[in-house]
């Protein structure tokens, strides 16, 4: 077993994540980024993710959960490795015989790497939401009419070891998705800018919308982020968290132009490329940007918050 | 010296662009000819590896990939102050 990361010495002031886990509201595990959580902190994580439900409740969503890994022939194809190789994990397995595995043993006992004999598995650990999402609403041919929309929720991963709270490595993503027309998927970003703003404003929180680019790989990165920004894809609500200066995405609202739609070869009713758009939910960066500004003791928060989560 | 006909050159090794390469003027928009977001990463990178360049990062944006015309311009003041 491995050894868990040593305590912070007391002296001095203890960081967010620190006073996370001396309240145990998150748990260690000896990995930056990758923390248990207590049945308190999934009560406030619940409450938002029921709050999300409601807000959507009167669209006629369709509601899907796909598991925390995808297909890797999909996930290749979606095209996540042009811009976020860094960020991509796959899932790697034992596939060998018995000399293998002695050998693989033999490693474990001596120290050494033994993930070298590990073949990459059909699965790969999903990035966003809505990735499985694409090829299956592309199975089912041509939008009706009046497009699609669909409600995801699920565990994503991405590589990014930190010891800001809120970069997890593995998290909970909400998401709504809507497939169709230019007009109908940038009407359907504007509504969610507009109750994803108040939705947060109800829970106290000091917000602000901000154009925002993807965290794209490298000097190409550099570039369609650039571009994303300048064509206004991309808009993320900020909350401070970890620091004033950089403050946390807690929601964003992405129009994905014919990015999918191209992809997947979905189509409209008329049988033009469709375009998506989603909006997303950080479940755990918006937890815990209510644990930041409310304090730790969740039974301390204030009514009104307390109310607009469980009441 | 940097001449349009060398860069329709390169932009033929852009998936998106081959087909319609030849018929394009010096000031058509490339994004509004079928130059997607990844293309134009494609361009800049063969344009990069053509003339041995390296575009700035504030040239990293849509406008310097946008018509034969400026990518001219912009590669030949890149050239120039790479051979400074």
């Amino acid at each position: 077993m491995d050894q868990l990361p040593a305590r912070d010495p007391v002296s001095g002031p203890r960081s967010l994540l620190d006073r996370l886990f001396d309240q145990g509201l998150l748990v260690r595990t000896g990995v930056d980024g990758l923390y248990g959580r207590s049945g308190e902190f999934e009560s406030v994580v619940e409450a938002v993710d029921r709050i999300a439900t409601r807000l959507g409740a009167g669209d006629g969503a369709e509601s899907l959960r796909f598991p925390p890994g995808m297909s890797r022939p999909a996930f290749e194809r979606s095209g996540y490795l042009k811009g976020f190789p860094n960020l991509a994990g796959t899932i790697h397995c034992f596939c060998g015989n018995d000399a293998d595995h002695a050998r693989l043993l033999a490693c474990i006992e001596a120290g050494t790497d033994w993930t070298g004999g590990q073949a990459a598995s059909e699965i790969v650990l999903t990035p966003a939401a809505c990735y499985p999402l694409y090829p299956v609403a592309a199975a089912r041919g041509a939008l009706p009419e009046g497009g699609l929309l669909f409600d995801l929720q699920s565990y994503c991963f991405r590589h990014e070891p930190s010891l800001e709270p809120t970069r997890m490595q593995m998290f909970r993503m909400r998401e709504y998705v809507r497939m169709g027309s230019p007009d109908q998927v940038l009407a359907f970003r504007e509504l969610w800018l507009e109750r994803g703003t108040a939705m947060m404003r109800e829970l106290g929180l000091p917000i602000a919308v901000d154009p925002a680019n993807d965290p794209f790989f490298g000097r190409a990165g550099r570039m369609l982020a650039n571009n994303q920004r300048a064509q206004g894809l991309k808009f993320e609500l900020n909350v401070p968290v970890n620091s004033e200066d950089k403050p946390t995405a807690c929601l964003s609202f992405n129009y994905h132009q014919d990015h999918f739609g191209t992809i997947w070869d979905i189509r409209q009713a008329d049988g033009e490329v469709a375009h998506t758009a989603c909006v997303g939910f950080g479940l755990e960066r918006i937890t815990l940007a209510l644990l930041r500004h409310h304090g730790l003791d969740i039974e301390a928060w204030p009514d009104a918050v307390r109310d607009r989560l469980w009441g | 010296m940097v001449l349009p006909e060398d860069i329709r050159d390169t932009l033929k090794s852009v998936a998106a662009l081959t087909e319609v390469v030849d018929s394009l003027g010096e000031d058509d928009n490339l994004f509004d000819r079928g130059l997607d977001s990844f293309g134009s990463v494609q361009l800049m990178l063969a344009l990069e590896e053509r003339y041995n360049i390296e575009f700035p990062d504030n040239l990293l944006n849509r406008r310097s990939f946008s018509t034969i015309r400026i990518i001219v311009e912009t590669v030949s003041k890149l050239t120039v102050s790479a051979a400074a």
